[in-house]
């Protein structure tokens, strides 16, 4: 067995089914062995997206995702995939070729430092220089990337190790003794919870992607509903809990919800679960919560006390640690006090619920996201891209599983939503993908539709089109005096000819009903297909200007209930 | 809140590229490293890292779970209050006369230092000690004229079993 080989052997023992790539000179041996193995490889038509591909698999499936550049600019152009799933703690592992071991440092042809460029946005990282090796560090590539708090990590594999004949396949796992994610919550820390709980008059749950990443959802809906707590998440919670139930208020932050973001600051009890606290979540952090203790629970203990003050940490899976409160809390009995915040929490729920019902022409992106979720079931899984489409998505839709909304939220990746697409409908071939773009980040990813023509991925991209970088289009307008500088386009493409060129099929959308009645009729043909909705380029989202507080947003927030 | 200075002691894998993750990762997270020493410690496979940082509290309980992150870092410790430190100093000395030289050698005893190298126009010196002890000599010796300085950087060990 020859290294490539042993590779190939070594991700089906870890339940490896397809691998997105792109192939390159160094890593022709290793094509050559894939040739004749039975492993799906998605061929993309840039490396970004396979990484990107791997990271949507990845995140809608909870299982590994895996992706494949050759040496040099093939490995530099997984960076950018590589830190999107760095930033949001999703396990990919990522094979890259390197020139054969006697060239390294040479500057060979195609020949790049990337266990050097990424080493501070991988969580590990081999280069292996013995064929024999292979097997143990593929196994614990994925033994890193998976437990913990996962992350990407990078085999970078020199020519001739891919060829070299192995003396025997052994798997064992690379010992790591610096390496021992606390699982288990400390009962004392938990206990100390449940006395801050049986204190709290006002409390509040902030669920993060740590809670999803940990399949706790169940845990923490029965959490919420024991102490009667209303639940906000960050952008990547969402899903956590089922976005309309009665104690969910929808995501808290820069682009919240109002009432996520109007309340939490009358708190007296927040309890953090699988949250870093991103600026972008938090606003100002010295207006943030200033009456609130904090229980933060997270299984990184580098997260604790890195952007807010905590005043009980309590380190561990949240899955565990959300079973023991369970488990400690149930004979408890919620206060009339809780009972009232709690209640009065609802109603401004109701009274609060952005307005969604327009008629207008063209199109308010709101009116789109609506008939979306009207469509969608459950099940189905949104992706988005970054910006405007991205926040208009978080905000608008109401996610009701994990694993379903699926977004670049840390490094803020244009690009990610339609090659993720393509990753979550490869590991979930069941359900209904679709992707939420810009027209800006598609068009810096729209040649993927060669590959889910290719491979009939039956993904539906939506593109809201508003030619306009929308996000900083936005920013201009309400902080730069409307100075539009390089955000608007002069021109547009064809969206619906571009599909069409890939051979797929394109619908321009520009009236109310029709994103509906284009979306029912796409799940219906199961195919590719690309819906280019035009909107309106003035339509901004309020906002919390950098620096100011969470109860300080700018911009009009327009209500439901105000809706004549 | 105050920045002080700290010595932590790590205990880290000898693998390739773990001095650049490390140092990395003080460079990423914002943080300066004063020194930072490398070698062999008594585990094999494992390197020994004394690091000298400037940091608050927070900032130091920042580094410290950072370090502790990175995944061949098996062990670290503050070890500022406990320790012993040395750091070893290199100093080439400009000899313009005679009496020059007299001088430099007499301050060569009282600071228990060695002599390395003589020629006519210059002596090499070498020096262990903490960085005051260091830098206190180097003062003494500046105005005859300092032509080249090599410093390990701080190493250290904590007092005791």
């Amino acid at each position: 067995m020859r290294g490539g080989e042993a590779i190939i052997e070594s991700l089906k023992k870890m339940g490896v089914k397809t691998i997105f790539g792109y192939p390159g000179g160094q890593t022709i041996p290793f094509y050559d062995m894939l040739y004749d193995a039975d492993i799906d490889h998605i061929l993309v038509r840039h490396e970004q997206c396979a990484a990107h591909a791997a990271d949507g698999y990845a995140r809608a499936s909870g299982r590994v995702g895996v992706c494949l550049a050759t040496s040099g600019p093939g490995a530099t152009n997984l960076v950018t995939g590589i830190g999107t799933a760095y930033m949001d703690s999703s396990p990919i592992v990522a094979i890259t070729g390197q020139v054969p071991t006697h060239l390294i440092g040479n500057d060979a042809f195609q020949e790049a430092d990337i266990i050097g460029i990424t080493m501070p946005i991988v969580k590990y990282s081999f280069q292996p220089k013995d064929s024999n090796l292979l097997p143990s560090i593929v196994k614990s590539s994925f033994e890193i990337a998976s437990s913990g708090r996962p992350g990407p990590v990078l085999i970078d594999v020199p020519k001739e190790v891919q060829e070299g004949e192995l003396t025997e396949f052994r798997d064992d796992l690379i010992e790591t003794p610096g390496y021992n994610p606390t699982i288990k919550g400390n009962i004392r820390q938990i206990k100390k919870a449940r006395d801050l709980i049986k204190q709290a008059k006002k409390p509040m749950i902030l669920a993060g992607a740590g809670v999803i990443i940990s399949n706790a959802c169940c845990e923490l809906k029965e959490f919420a509903q024991t102490i009667n707590a209303p639940v906000v998440t960050s952008l990547l919670g969402k899903g956590a809990i089922d976005e309309t139930s009665d104690l969910a208020l929808g995501m808290l932050g820069m682009h919240g919800r109002k009432v996520s973001n109007d309340y939490i600051n009358e708190s007296d009890l927040l309890i953090a679960i699988g949250v870093r606290f991103s600026d972008r979540t938090t606003g100002r952090l010295d207006s943030f919560i200033p009456d609130s203790k904090v229980i933060h629970i997270d299984i990184d203990p580098a997260e604790i006390g890195k952007n807010v003050d905590v005043d009980l940490p309590i380190v561990g899976d949240a899955k565990n640690i959300l079973s023991s409160l369970n488990k400690i809390l149930s004979n408890y009995e919620v206060s009339s006090e809780v009972n009232n915040w709690t209640d009065m929490i609802k109603q401004k729920k109701q009274e609060l619920l952005p307005r969604v019902t327009y008629d207008d022409v063209p199109l308010k992106p709101q009116t789109v996201i609506k008939e979306i979720s009207e469509v969608l079931t459950p099940e189905s899984i949104l992706t988005t891209d970054v910006g405007q489409n991205q926040m208009w998505a978080a905000h608008f839709f109401d996610t009701q599983k994990p694993r379903k909304f699926i977004s670049s939220g840390g490094l803020g990746t244009m690009g990610f939503g339609f090659p993720a697409a393509i990753g979550a409908k490869v590991a979930c071939p069941d359900d209904v993908v679709v992707s939420i773009n810009g027209d800006g980040g598609f068009l810096m990813v729209c040649q993927e539709l060669a590959t889910v023509k290719d491979y009939d991925i039956p993904v539906i991209a939506v593109v809201l089109e508003n030619r306009t970088l929308g996000m900083v289009y936005q920013w201009q307008t309400l902080l730069y005096d409307g100075r539009h500088s390089q955000t608007k386009f002069k021109d547009s493409p064809d969206f619906v000819k571009l599909a069409e060129s890939f051979g797929i099929n394109g619908v321009r959308i520009t009236k109310p009903g029709e994103t509906k009645e284009a979306l029912s009729s796409a799940i219906k043909d199961n195919e590719p297909i690309l819906l280019n909705v035009v909107i309106d380029s003035e339509e901004t989202l309020p906002m919390l200007p950098p620096g100011a507080g969470i109860n300080e947003m700018i911009g009009e927030y327009k209500l439901e209930k105000d809706v004549i | 809140m105050d920045s002080k200075y700290h010595v932590i002691s790590t205990l880290v894998e000898d693998r390739p590229g773990v001095l650049q993750k490390v140092a990395g990762m003080f460079n990423r997270r914002g943080f300066n490293i004063d020194s930072i020493t490398v070698g062999n410690s008594e585990v094999e496979g494992l390197s020994r890292m004394v690091i000298t940082v400037h940091a608050d509290d927070k900032g130091l309980e920042q580094v410290t779970k950072q370090l502790n992150k990175l995944v061949d870092v098996i062990k670290i410790k503050d070890i500022t209050q406990i320790a012993v430190k040395r750091e070893l100093c290199l100093v080439k000395v400009s000899v313009p006369d005679e009496k020059a030289r007299a001088e430099i050698m007499q301050y060569t005893n009282i600071f228990r230092a060695k002599i390395l190298d003589v020629t006519e126009a210059s002596l090499i010196i070498e020096l262990t000690g903490d960085k005051q002890k260091i830098n206190a000599f180097l003062s003494l010796v500046e105005s005859y004229g300092i032509i080249r300085i090599a410093r390990t950087g701080l190493t250290a060990m904590s007092r005791g079993v």
